[in-house]
């Protein structure tokens, strides 16, 4: 019991410095592996009406509705696109199942807690309240983005706000 | 595997056997009771005692013992009901549900409320009987040891207790050697039951196989409360307890025995344990020789008629193992997986209809086969979430009862169409909203006996609770014969709260405005309604379910309040429409009709409001792309096509560019990963696999009327600014 508890402690340690890495544009991000699902090609996405933009719409994932977000519209970057190579990371959140586009997935990356330095405070589009951090890996820059409170984030407008009290 | 894996076996059975006690109590018919109903409460009380004596729950169990008394003394016709008896058996059935509950959550029940209902019982005892001693004493000891030593057992067959005691209980003042017989009882079981015998005493020699184990026990405690613990895990069917009294008393029950055979006969229709006896009396042939058997060496007629009367219980149990509980997610999750396979089987479909029949005849027949198949399994699913309306109506007699009492009046109850069936999620949501419909009319609908005498009516008011299907809905209805709204009150009211109302408002149109938050007309607010929050609330939900509600009244007549509801949340016959590239889905039951809108039928209010003219009805239109946003529509109006659809009880022209077809789908959530959106009810996934959302007429009408109020300030702010340039 007190074995298992420990290889769990372990298995829970490791993984939690681990991080998918996903490009927005020229930018790269990452999130907490833990929170991934699965990922998946950008299809068939049944828009919803009177929502704001970056909400993209529905979609059937083996039969559940899960509402897909594009990221980069959120971020207002530009050239958003959807080709062969948009790529939809599954994500779970606070008991929810959110699809978010991103432009591509690079690859999963270990960090140690030295090469997670505190955010900065970013400008408008987002706020470091979002954010776990930066992480720098010899010159690259990974934004460490805090998956759950973005999504959840009452702006995101995902969730109704009388559910998230409760 | 512990005891405590049968405490939810428990709470279960003892809920169930409350709301039979309570269902037995008030069809009591006080004056002239029926025993068969007496010994059924008494049953129920005692099977409670039973497991809550096992199970350690001793205030439960100290309760439930001091209620067993009083109604065996009532089924001995030693106690004469009073309804006043009655309700205080009805509140000691409702302190008992509290003390359940209390157990169920880990709690211990409030001491000061067992201990006034003892002193009422024993009040009750003391009064009608004189029998003081007898019930607090034995409420003393009940209380003085948690697993009762020696408690005088009510169990004791009437007819033989008043002369010599009964051979099964006649050692109950001391210990007696029990043999304890279990038949097709795994080794695992067996542990676990001799476990549980040890709590009631000393055990003695174990012997014997799976098929046949016996076990000696030395026990002060009766044996149909062994008997009561150990059938919560093993079938009545599969135990046989013979007592092996010692010394005199195995004298004193041979000596008993003639004189007693038929008064055991008797009880074998009613003790908790019968079968138990009844394999003593199947075992009195065989001849086992040594212990003296239950009913021993009974008159072969009165055997008989004690096995055919266990018999014909044996009957109805049968009809019980007949059912088994699920929980409820294993079951939503078979119709998740049935919904899939739907979605599946359309999906093939599809792509069997664009091949050649010739070629591939075969495959398309098997499709055929495939497709009939899928539906009779979802179907045959689906009818596994159905209750009977029984469920909600069961409630409703004490609840009037209660009330009618408070308010001094006269009611008779009356349901139609028990049977009724609808979805357990939507049967489960509909009691709150029932329930305030149903303290409305006592409290506001039918009149007090007096007044109903003055207006020429029978002074007993008659409320009744149908429920009966009609098409793919069902509709539930609350009638009294009371006083019926007043249009007038109704109308007042709604102008103190400010409301502007048209001279010529139609009664549907007043009886509509209860609905409006914080309406009430009620003179005088009682506990029991009139705080004007209630009526809303009830629209709110029923609409939530998908239904709605409506009121039909005249003055002195009464009301009839009336609930539709769909039969089921989890699949829909849909027709699916389209409007640009998009398709959706409408409930097929509010869809009316289609048809091709001409542009002299079409007219202009107010600006941006347009009705349609159909039969000399106007209906205001919804143009769907406008509310959606849908880009590549058809504008036109006169191209679009205008289905005829109903919601929340109005009709609307939904123009939209196409009609598809009509199919059944299964309904899946949006809210569960996403949120509620403005004009959608829900979303379903379509044979290729997309997502179609089915839209809200009622909510999509409100979405329209926002979007072009919207559109109309923008042009009109935009107009402001353009002037001064």
């Amino acid at each position: 019991m007190t074995a298992q508890a420990s290889v769990a402690a372990i298995v829970s340690e490791a993984a939690s410095n681990e991080y998918l890495v996903f490009s927005l544009g020229d930018e790269e991000y990452a999130v907490d592996i833990l929170k991934v699902q699965e990922i998946r090609g950008y299809e068939n996405v049944t828009r919803i009406a009177n929502v704001p933009e970056f909400i993209k719409g529905v979609t059937n994932l083996r039969g559940v509705i899960v509402p897909i977000i594009d990221l980069r519209l959120k971020f207002h970057l530009e050239n958003v696109e959807y080709g062969g190579q948009t790529v939809v990371i599954v994500v779970n959140v606070a008991d929810r199942i959110v699809g978010i586009v991103v432009d591509g997935v690079s690859d999963v990356m270990s960090l140690t807690p030295d090469q997670i330095k505190p955010a900065p405070e970013f400008g408008v589009t987002l706020s470091s309240d979002y954010l776990n951090g930066i992480g720098s890996l010899d010159d690259r820059m990974l934004v460490l983005v805090d998956i759950e409170k973005l999504l959840t984030h009452e702006e995101m407008q995902l969730v109704d706000r009388t559910a998230t009290q409760g | 595997m512990d005891i405590s894996d049968f405490y939810d076996t428990f709470f279960e059975e003892a809920e169930e056997l409350l709301a039979d006690m309570e269902r037995l109590l008030l069809e009591l018919d006080v004056d002239d009771p029926d025993v068969e109903d007496l010994n059924a409460i008494f049953r129920a009380a005692h099977s409670i005692k039973g497991g809550a004596g096992t199970f350690g729950f001793t205030v439960l169990q100290e309760t439930t013992h001091i209620l067993e008394n009083l109604l065996d003394y009532t089924r001995r016709g030693e106690l004469t009901l009073r309804r006043d008896i009655v309700d205080t058996f009805l509140e000691t059935k409702d302190m008992l549900h509290d003390q359940l509950d209390a157990y169920r959550n880990g709690n211990e029940p409030d001491a000061e409320a067992f201990e006034r209902i003892c002193r009422i019982l024993q009040q009750i005892a003391q009064d009608e009987l004189g029998l003081r001693n007898a019930v607090s004493a034995a409420a003393e000891t009940a209380a003085a040891a948690p697993a009762p030593v020696a408690e005088p057992e009510p169990e004791p067959l009437p007819e033989v207790k008043s002369t010599a005691p009964d051979a099964s209980e006649s050692a109950a003042s001391g210990a007696r050697q029990l043999t304890i017989t279990l038949l097709g009882v795994s080794a695992k079981d067996r542990e676990l039951l001799v476990d549980e015998l040890k709590h009631f005493g000393d055990i003695g020699a174990q012997s014997g196989d799976e098929t046949r184990f016996q076990v000696i026990l030395e026990s002060a405690e009766s044996q149909s409360d062994i008997e009561a613990v150990l059938c919560f895990i093993i079938e009545p069917e599969q135990l046989q307890i013979e007592t092996a009294a010692a010394g005199a008393a195995d004298v004193d029950s041979a000596a008993a025995a003639p004189g007693q055979a038929s008064a055991a006969a008797d009880s074998a229709g009613d003790s908790a344990g019968d079968s138990a006896e009844e394999g003593g009396g199947e075992r009195a042939g065989e001849s086992t020789g040594g212990s003296a058997t239950t009913t021993p060496a009974a008159k072969p007629p009165a055997a008989s008629g004690a096995k055919a009367k266990a018999a014909a219980k044996a009957k109805s149990k049968g009809g019980e193992s007949g059912t088994i509980r699920v929980p409820v997610d294993k079951v939503d999750q078979i119709i998740n997986l049935v919904g899939e396979l739907i979605i599946t089987q359309s999906m093939l479909e599809q792509t069997a209809n664009d091949m050649d029949i010739v070629s591939h005849g075969p495959l398309v027949n098997g499709m055929n086969l495939l497709q009939r198949n899928a539906r009779d399994l979802q179907e045959a699913v689906m009818s596994v979430r159905m209750m009977p309306m029984d469920y909600v109506f069961s409630r409703f007699p004490r609840l009037v009862r209660d009330l009618a009492d408070k308010l001094g009046k006269d009611v008779e109850l009356v349901t139609e169409g028990k049977s009724t069936e609808l979805d357990k999620s939507l049967i489960e949501r509909i009691i709150d909203p029932l329930t305030h419909l149903v303290r409305n009319s006592l409290d506001h609908g039918l009149e007090s006996p007096d007044k109903r005498e003055a207006a020429g009516k029978s002074p007993t008011g008659r409320l009744t609770l149908s429920a009966q299907h009609q098409g793919g809905n069902i509709l539930i209805e609350v009638i009294d014969d009371g006083a019926g709204l007043s249009r007038d009150r109704i109308l007042a009211k709604a102008r103190a709260n400010g409301l502007t109302i048209p001279d010529n408002i139609s009664d549907d149109d007043v009886w509509q405005m209860i609905f409006a938050p914080g309406f009430s007309t009620a003179e005088q607010v009682s506990d029991v309604s009139g705080r004007g929050v209630g009526m809303d609330v009830v629209k709110r939900n029923i609409q939530e379910m998908g239904g709605h509600v409506e009121i039909m009244s005249q003055p002195g007549k009464g009301t009839n309040t009336r609930i539709v509801l769909p039969l089921t949340l989890a699949i829909l016959d849909g027709m699916s429409i389209r409007c640009g590239e998009e398709t959706f889905l409408l409930p097929l039951n509010a869809v009316l009709e289609s048809l091709q809108p001409l542009a002299e039928d079409i007219y202009s209010m107010a600006g941006d409001d347009q009705v349609l003219k159909v039969r000399d009805e106007y209906l205001p239109i919804i143009t769907l792309h406008h509310a959606l946003d849908i880009p590549g529509a058809k504008t036109t109006v006169t191209e679009a096509i205008a289905v005829i659809v109903q919601g929340e009880g109005r009709r609307y022209a939904l123009l939209v560019d196409d009609l598809i077809g009509q199919q059944q789908v299964v309904v899946k959530n949006l809210e569960t990963n996403y949120r509620r959106v403005p004009g959608i009810s829900a979303a379903t996934i379509l044979g290729d696999g997309s997502v179609a959302l089915i839209l809200d007429i009622a909510d999509l009408h409100r979405l329209d009327r926002r979007k072009s109020q919207q559109r109309h300030q923008a042009k009109h702010h935009h107009s402001v600014e353009v002037q001064p340039a």
